[in-house]
């Protein structure tokens, strides 16, 4: 009886396991796997004179990343990321502890208010960006209104208005996983650090952010990487002048062409995304944050 | 005394930081909807040249940018639904079943969520256009599916840790087969984590532009339609729709605020 039923059981097993993995192992298979591959091949790759991809070994492209104009790009990615992370931090934890400390009805709609905008299109956003900080943008005009300056000044095409930007789209990305370490904090222990006489800045920084270290981590990393390849928002308010690697890559593919060369520096940006997260996992960071 | 002054100030400062916050969250939105109602008619139409409703008529004679958003609707809905599909399978199946290479499969599942996304995106067009798939509406539609997936998977999962299978068993014992199993116990106890995960994907879908923007061909999505604007300025019809779209969603998820969102709170 038992020898016959495990037999019924493994066969019975392995066709429910197929339908039911197999469709998300194919998808894996051909549109994760298989395109990241073909972009490490083909970073290894030359290009003809009119810019066909040739398929013969070189490491040409990984030299041309080293030249210092792209180095200064990478720098200033970097400087760029780093600046919006700690921004989206300073901005994000405060905001995110007082609506997870609000009282529960109105708690869920002040929740509701980080995500609304994610409903207008992130494009046209960063362009409403745009025309407020335009030289004849609602900003000057209110400026000039009050008399704070007279000629029309320029917000846009500088790497403050690019931080500003990256901000504006990614604080969300902060606040949410910020939310959930701050809600699941236990409100009694922050009531025992203060009967025990500690001061609210020693709560801070002996409770409270240890506690909730893992929500910082996790934020840090969905406004970090992202940051990097967000070309669209130093287009559109850093106009060339703020160019990230995003930048970079989205140009060999769409206006110069060298696709070999754009696999390059996307490896680059693959390879530092495993270096961050690596670091992630090392501190104590639990994957599962990153996803839901 | 002093102390409850002292408490007052605080909360009035917490309340200043919080709005804003919001006014930060909400600035290019109230840009946006405003210049919707803007009369200028040169581009880029940025100056303010009084109120008008015209760009809501003229909207329905921009046929270019109509096709775009039905493309957009078109793509989002079949994504997430594929996705919705694929990933909820998935999901079970993963946690159900032991099978060689599961770890290479939970642990591939992060790549489109942590790579950054025009990584992805350049890495579906160099495979598209090297296998001769032809850009368009199928190679959008994989691509949503292949980045919108892994959040229903999670979506799916955060559901499954804390399901007791042994109702599934009682169900078999009873004489249910798998498949009625699956559609009268497996499903309707999971049917908050897929509902989740499909309002997720569709969000992403709707709003994606740096995947699309390379594995279009010559298709356009709304959100392409309105990158593509953006060099001559974006004329105020697209913030009219940007506008009708904001509205229509609100209404959406106040009807189904009660059902879906009231539960588990979803990132996005």
């Amino acid at each position: 009886m038992d020898g016959k039923r495990s037999k019924h059981e493994f066969r019975s097993n392995t066709l429910p396991a197929v339908v039911t993995v197999g469709p998300v192992s194919l998808l894996l298979l051909f549109l994760v796997v298989a395109p990241l591959v073909f972009v490490a091949v083909m970073s290894f790759c030359g290009t003809d004179e009119y810019y066909n991809v040739v398929y013969s070994f070189t490491a040409e492209n990984y030299g041309k990343l080293l030249s210092v104009d792209y180095l200064k790009i990478y720098a200033r990615s970097l400087l760029i990321s780093f600046i919006t992370t700690v921004l989206c931090v300073l901005i994000g934890y405060p905001f995110a502890y007082i609506i997870a400390r609000t009282k529960s009805k109105k708690r869920q709609l002040l929740y509701m208010l980080v995500i609304i905008p994610f409903w207008t299109n992130s494009l046209i956003r960063i362009y409403g960006w745009r025309s407020f900080l335009g030289n004849s943008g609602w900003l000057v005009k209110a400026l000039q209104f009050l008399h704070i300056i007279q000629e029309p000044v320029d917000f846009l095409y500088k790497t403050g208005t690019t931080v500003l930007g990256m901000v504006y789209c990614f604080v969300p990305f902060m606040v949410l996983p910020l939310y959930t370490a701050i809600e699941k904090l236990d409100g009694s222990l922050l009531e025992a650090s203060s009967d025990l006489g500690a001061k609210p800045v020693r709560t801070l920084f002996e409770v409270i952010l240890p506690l909730t270290s893992g929500g910082i981590f996790s934020g840090c990393i969905m406004v970090f990487i992202p940051c990097l390849g967000y070309f669209f928002v130093s287009n559109i308010l850093g106009g060339g002048n703020t160019d990230m690697i995003g930048n970079l890559i989205e140009r060999q593919f769409k206006s110069a062409n060298n696709w070999p060369l754009g696999a390059a520096l996307s490896i680059i940006l693959i390879l530092l995304t495993l270096l961050l997260v690596k670091l992630y996992q090392r501190l104590g960071g639990d994957m599962e944050s990153l996803g839901v | 005394m002093k102390k409850i002054r002292k408490e007052k100030r605080k909360k009035g400062i917490s309340i200043a930081f919080c709005m804003a916050v919001y006014l930060f969250l909400f600035l290019p939105i109230f840009v946006v909807v405003a210049n919707s109602f803007n009369a200028t008619t040169s581009k880029p139409y940025l100056s303010w040249k009084g109120f008008t409703f015209d760009w809501y008529v003229k909207l329905w004679s921009n046929s270019s940018l109509l096709e775009s958003f039905a493309n957009t609707m078109i793509i989002a809905l079949t994504s997430t639904l594929l996705s919705t599909i694929i990933g909820t399978l998935g999901a079970v199946g993963i946690y159900r079943y032991k099978f060689k290479g599961k770890g290479v499969i939970n642990g591939l599942l992060y790549i489109p969520v942590v790579i950054p996304e025009i990584v992805i995106g350049i890495a579906l067009l160099t495979i598209f256009s090297n296998t001769g798939v032809p850009r368009g509406m199928l190679t959008l539609i994989l691509s949503h599916v292949s980045f919108c997936v892994p959040y229903v998977i999670f979506n799916v999962r955060a559901r499954l840790s804390g399901y007791d299978s042994s109702i599934e068993e009682a169900s078999m014992d009873l004489g249910a087969n798998r498949v009625v199993t699956f559609f009268e116990i497996t499903l309707p106890v999971l049917a908050p984590g897929i509902a989740g995960g499909a309002l997720l994907a569709f969000t992403l879908s709707i709003d994606d532009v740096i995947i699309s923007y390379f594995v279009n061909g010559q298709t356009k999505t709304y959100p392409l339609k309105v990158m593509e604007s953006i060099k001559s300025g974006v004329s105020p019809d697209v913030n009219a729709l940007s506008t009708l779209i904001l509205l229509g969603t609100i209404g959406l998820v106040i009807l189904t605020q009660s059902g879906i969102l009231s539960g588990k709170h979803n990132k996005v």
